[in-house]
């Protein structure tokens, strides 16, 4: 239902506000229930429609703008609504995967916020009846000169590795982004994949009365009370000490048995439904299971096994104790089902039956105690149609056709090209992620063709001759100022992560991590967000199968740089097939596929340098960037790669000594400069790739390229131990007078160097350097 | 009859041996302005009920799981205490 | 020819050491950890993982599971017992190695690969290892410092049971004593390694070296079975 938001008049506040208001409700929120209800709910009934009409249950501020997104493709096989996405990959298989934050809980508590986060995620896709094969992390933090940043980052790293390499499942990529909007406010969103077989999928729906719901995993308690809707909806300030009882705490050990029982009664064919409890717990997995499968649910609390002592009913039906999951099963199949929950060392108790009547009932000791339409609070929970205003200062992208600036941005009078390189390879932004990456296990499972320190993860499926790919990228920086293009060029540079590498994607997952939805200008960026976000993808042809959003990070200090995490999952059919980015040999052409625009604002060299007051944003064609894709795969396929790599952070210059530095190689090269050496070298203008070629393979790649309508320039040839790049063309000149004599129009740097700066980045902001 | 007996157990690193989590925690100290502590050891503290005929019974059992189990005599010493109620 | 593989509750790399063994050329059978016999197996593996959540430490309490009879007697009657990462750990706490696994002295995980040094070719585990050649593996784990006290240590190399030491040019990641990362014991048929060789076994996933180790096995326990 939808619920107009009234401009409320709020009487003055009472002595004690009414219990709906203290657990998070409105009034108009109440008015709807009652309404529903057809009579006044009572206490446990409050507080059921209180976790499940949270934005992080029923997104009310964000499931008419979700709906606008192209969720369809031949191969998808779950979609929005299940609790992961599952996309076909071949030979009888299927990936499932899924984003999700812990932002909240993670500023609360960075480690046991990460690793819950870890666990959550994980069980999403473990209940679609996949084996986890990989973690991705994407973390946001503020800038970390200060300790108190330092030990959230040490915190949420440990946190997240703590929980991945317990259970075993490698992390095979991820983003490290600081900006100072993310100081009080950080961004913890965690992307898994799993792998199963396309006729073992599992659903979380109860579709016959008279089935049984049997909890199983660990015992109830009191964690997490009113997590849900106080950590996820309500702003938290200097009151999160008071809040800490609340948090969740992790058990990656029962967590691990709980994928090792999941996946063998999912094996087995013993479930009929599945569902992990997370948010809400107990109340939304019995009312979501029911909706889904158009039946009820009784649950008999008695029979719930608890690890405390005088729970109350409503404890015991929100509590997010973590590592738990509700399966419905057929009633002659319940012993061999107590039985893996045995061998698997986990508790396991009957405490429901599946009903016709499709109300999610609760009943004590045989006395019934609360009774509400399972729809009412699941499908067909509240939506609050928000007020969405742009703010006064921004700067967009060009639009198509406008004539580009002559000039954004140069390098400083007499600046060294090489000094900024190795200032944008040593910015922690751009740097090696090692000092993160080294403390997650990356090759359990043995799978692992490509780990952390990739532009995407890539990993082999045994039994077969696919290997999956896996990218997550992000650009709040540009979403400061044209959230659409920030979502577009999200989606755009993950999916040329995927398609460097030969592969062709599958699907996409988003976590969208906004500011407070009530406030105009910031619902403005979470509606423009996902525009951008529908574009792109519906421009790619990529379905999207599903996501979280996560809103209200905010924080005395402000709000949040509009963040669109992508997340994307795509498959190369021959493992043999694959490109890495690294160079390999010695006289192999460097090629750049593609043609970079003006607009140095939200790059790095930005942060580093400033620019002009006039500039703006690159702009991007997503015809282009789609054409170079297709340039990717078909040039992977027909064996013409050495090497690939995407451009992006840091420009031109990066891409190219990142592949040095992989590759243990240098580069002679020559670089034109149309407008500017800043934006040629350091522009992070889309829809770009360098690659690398033997050299009777060019003509070859010419005519694919020109077939395609991609621009295709040769740069010069991989070699030695130094990166050299030569500026030629009109800008270089026109720049190399302003800056002033005895300016070399050269970059020139030795790979050691580089190297060294790369390698610092982390550790010398983090102090250990 | 037996009664329950309540004990802790304290876990610390031998004498001797490096103790890299004692050394970090020591190592923060100046960030705090707690210039004035040191000698950091960083240990655990495992604390259980015992059911026995008598306290000494109780402790033996004790005594016996910190050397076997709780503790690695090796790098670790320990020491018990019974605690009240 | 079959491996036995322990699964207790919280190993996770029991089927990457399946799968390994499989590469090596022989039959692998997990072995969940209730069970007090090793189904007729001619070797034993312990594989990596956090076995019960390591949460006391690390093999501490899988050391009194009941498979670990089963494993005590097989080792006794000379049976080849190789034990990885978490699995070592397991061998050192139930004695049927000497040392301890403490605490990496970053006090971090550590994720990396490393080069191995191959002390001794002579060993059921490292006779496939040509001479001279350094092995290149994954490490991960918390709790992976080598440790004895100093007269031990000289008692341990004196007896030739140090069989792995970490190598330049990554060296020693973990502040193991004298960069040891394996022994064996003084029989030569019990051997634990920090280092995972079971993923470091297909070119396709960065190296192939730590297959020569289970191939060693393989083809040790055949020779093995023939002496029995």
């Amino acid at each position: 239902m939808t619920l107009a938001e009234p401009l409320e008049v709020v009487p003055a506040v009472a002595a004690t506000p009414a219990l709906h208001r203290r657990l998070g409700l409105t009034d108009a929120e109440l008015t709807a229930i009652t309404d529903l209800l057809h009579r006044a709910p009572n206490d446990l009934e409050l507080a059921m429609f209180s976790v499940m009409w949270s934005e992080h249950c029923s997104y009310k501020s964000s499931r008419s703008l979700l709906r606008t997104l192209p969720t369809r493709g031949d191969d998808v096989l779950a979609g929005p609504g299940e609790q992961a996405g599952v996309v076909r990959l071949g030979d009888g298989l299927a990936v499932a995967f899924k984003i999700e934050s812990h932002n909240h809980p993670s500023a609360v508590e960075p480690y046991q916020g990460a690793a819950t986060g870890v666990g959550g995620i994980l069980r999403d896709i473990v209940a679609m009846g996949a084996r986890p094969v990989a973690l991705l992390d994407a973390l946001k933090f503020g800038w970390p000169t200060d300790s108190a940043t330092r030990r959230l980052i040490n915190g949420v790293v440990h946190g997240v590795g703590g929980y991945g390499n317990c259970v075993g499942v490698p992390t095979i990529g991820g983003e490290l982004t600081f900006d100072p909007s993310y100081t009080a406010n950080p961004l913890v969103n965690v992307m898994c994949v799993g792998v199963l077989r396309e006729d073992r999928i599992a659903h979380a729906a109860a579709p016959t009365p008279g089935s049984l719901a049997v909890l199983y995993g660990s015992t109830t308690g009191r964690d997490g009370i009113g997590g849900a809707s106080v950590l996820a909806s309500a702003n938290f300030d200097e009151t999160s000490a008071a809040m800490r009882p609340s948090v969740q705490v992790g058990d990656p050990f029962a967590g691990k048995l709980l994928i090792e029982a999941t996946l063998e009664l999912v094996e087995r064919g013993l479930l009929e439904g599945l569902q992990d409890l997370g948010a809400a717990g107990l109340t939304c997995a019995s009312s979501e299971l029911a909706d889904r499968g158009g039946t009820g649910m009784r649950i008999d609390l008695a029979a719930v096994p608890r690890r405390e002592e005088g729970m109350a009913p409503f404890e015991v039906m929100i509590s997010e104790s973590q590592e738990r999951m509700l399966a419905v099963v057929d009633p002659a199949r319940l012993d061999e089902v107590l039985e893996v929950c045995r061998r698997w060392g986990l508790p396991a108790a009957v405490v429901g039956t599946v009903t016709g009547d499709g109300d999610v009932v609760v009943v004590d000791a045989g006395q019934e105690l609360a009774r509400v339409p399972a729809r009412a609070l699941a499908s067909e929970s509240i939506e609050i149609p928000r007020l969405s205003s742009p703010p006064q200062r921004r700067r967009n992208a060009p639009a198509p056709g406008e004539t580009p600036l002559a000039h954004d941005g140069l390098p400083e009078r007499g600046m060294d090209p090489a000094a900024v390189l190795e200032a944008l390879l040593g910015h922690p932004n751009l740097g090696s992620r090692a000092w993160v990456t080294t403390q997650y296990d990356q090759t359990v499972g043995t799978d692992t063709v490509a780990g952390c320190e990739r532009a995407a993860g890539v990993l082999r499926v045994k039994g077969t001759k696919r290997a999956i790919v896996v990218a997550t990228d992000s650009q709040p920086a540009v979403a400061l100022h044209d959230p659409a293009l920030a979502a577009s060029l999200a989606v755009a540079e993950c999916a040329r992560n995927i398609a460097v590498t030969g592969a062709r994607p599958l699907g996409i997952t988003n976590c969208l991590n906004f500011g407070d939805p009530g406030v105009p200008d910031a619902y403005w960026q979470l509606e423009q967000s996902v525009r951008g976000l529908r574009d792109a993808a519906t421009a790619l042809g990529i379905p999207i199968t599903g996501g979280n959003v996560s809103l209200y990070n905010e924080s005395p200090l402000g709000r949040i740089a509009p963040t669109a995490q992508i997340g994307i999952v795509g498959v190369i059919d021959d493992v043999g097939d694959l490109v890495g980015p690294a160079f390999r040999s010695q006289g192999d052409l460097v090629v750049v596929l593609g043609e970079g625009g003006p607009g140095l604002v939200g790059s790095t060299y930005e942060l580093l340098a400033g620019s002009a007051p006039e500039d703006r944003p690159p702009s991007l064609e997503m015809t282009k960037e789609l054409a170079l894709h297709e340039v990717l795969r078909r040039a992977a396929a027909a064996h013409l790669l050495e090497s690939a790599h995407d451009v992006s952070g840091g420009g031109l210059a990066v891409a190219v000594a990142e592949s040095a530095i992989w590759g243990d190689l240098g580069a002679e090269l020559q670089v034109a400069v149309a407008l500017a050496p800043a934006v040629a070298l350091f522009g992070e203008s889309p829809s770009r790739a360098v690659v690398t070629i033997k050299p009777d393979r060019w003509s070859e790649l010419v005519k694919l390229a020109s077939g395609l309508r991609v621009a295709c320039r040769k740069l010069g040839e991989v070699g030695g131990q130094r990166l050299r790049i030569r500026l030629v063309g009109v800008g270089a000149t026109g720049a190399a007078e302003e800056r002033g004599a005895g300016v070399a129009d050269e970059l020139d740097v030795a790979l050691t160097d580089l190297r060294r700066a790369w390698d610092h980045a982390l550790p010398r902001v983090m102090g250990e350097g | 009859m037996s009664s329950a007996y309540r004990f802790s157990v304290s876990i610390m690193p031998r004498d001797g041996i490096l103790d890299p989590a004692g050394r970090a925690v020591e190592a923060a100290l100046p960030e705090l302005h707690a210039d004035n502590v040191h000698a950091v050891r960083v240990g655990r503290r495992v604390e259980l009920t015992v059911e026995s005929d008598s306290a000494a019974g109780a402790r033996a059992t004790v005594d016996s799981l910190a050397a076997d189990f709780l503790a690695n005599p090796l790098i670790e010493s320990w020491a018990i205490e019974e605690m009240a109620g | 020819m079959k491996v036995a593989v322990v699964v207790f509750p919280g190993s996770n790399c029991d089927r990457d050491a399946v799968h390994g063994v499989q590469l090596a050329g022989a039959e692998a059978e997990l072995v969940w950890h209730e069970r007090t016999d090793l189904g007729g197996a001619d070797a034993v593996i312990l594989p990596g993982g956090f076995a019960h959540g390591d949460y006391l430490r690390s093999g501490a309490i899988a050391r009194f599971s009941p498979v670990m009879g089963a494993v005590r007697e097989h080792a006794e009657r000379g049976g080849l017992t190789l034990g990885i990462c978490n699995g070592f750990q397991v061998l050192t706490e139930a004695r049927l190695l000497p040392g301890v696994l403490r605490r990496n002295t970053t006090l971090r995980f550590e994720h990396r690969w490393v080069r191995l040094g191959v002390e001794r070719h002579d060993t059921a585990f490292t006779h496939a290892v040509p001479a001279g050649m350094t092995l290149r593996m994954p490490i991960a784990h918390g709790e992976g410092a080598y440790w004895l006290p100093e007269p031990d240590l000289d008692a341990l190399e004196a007896k030739g049971q140090v069989v792995f030491r970490y190598v330049a040019p990554e060296g020693n990641p973990n502040g193991s004593e004298r960069a040891i990362a394996g022994v064996m014991n003084e029989r030569g048929n019990v051997c634990g390694l920090m280092p995972h060789p079971e993923r470091a076994s297909e070119s396709m996933l960065g190296s192939d070296d730590g297959l020569l180790l289970l191939r060693s096995l393989v083809e040790s326990m055949a020779r093995v079975e023939v002496a029995a």
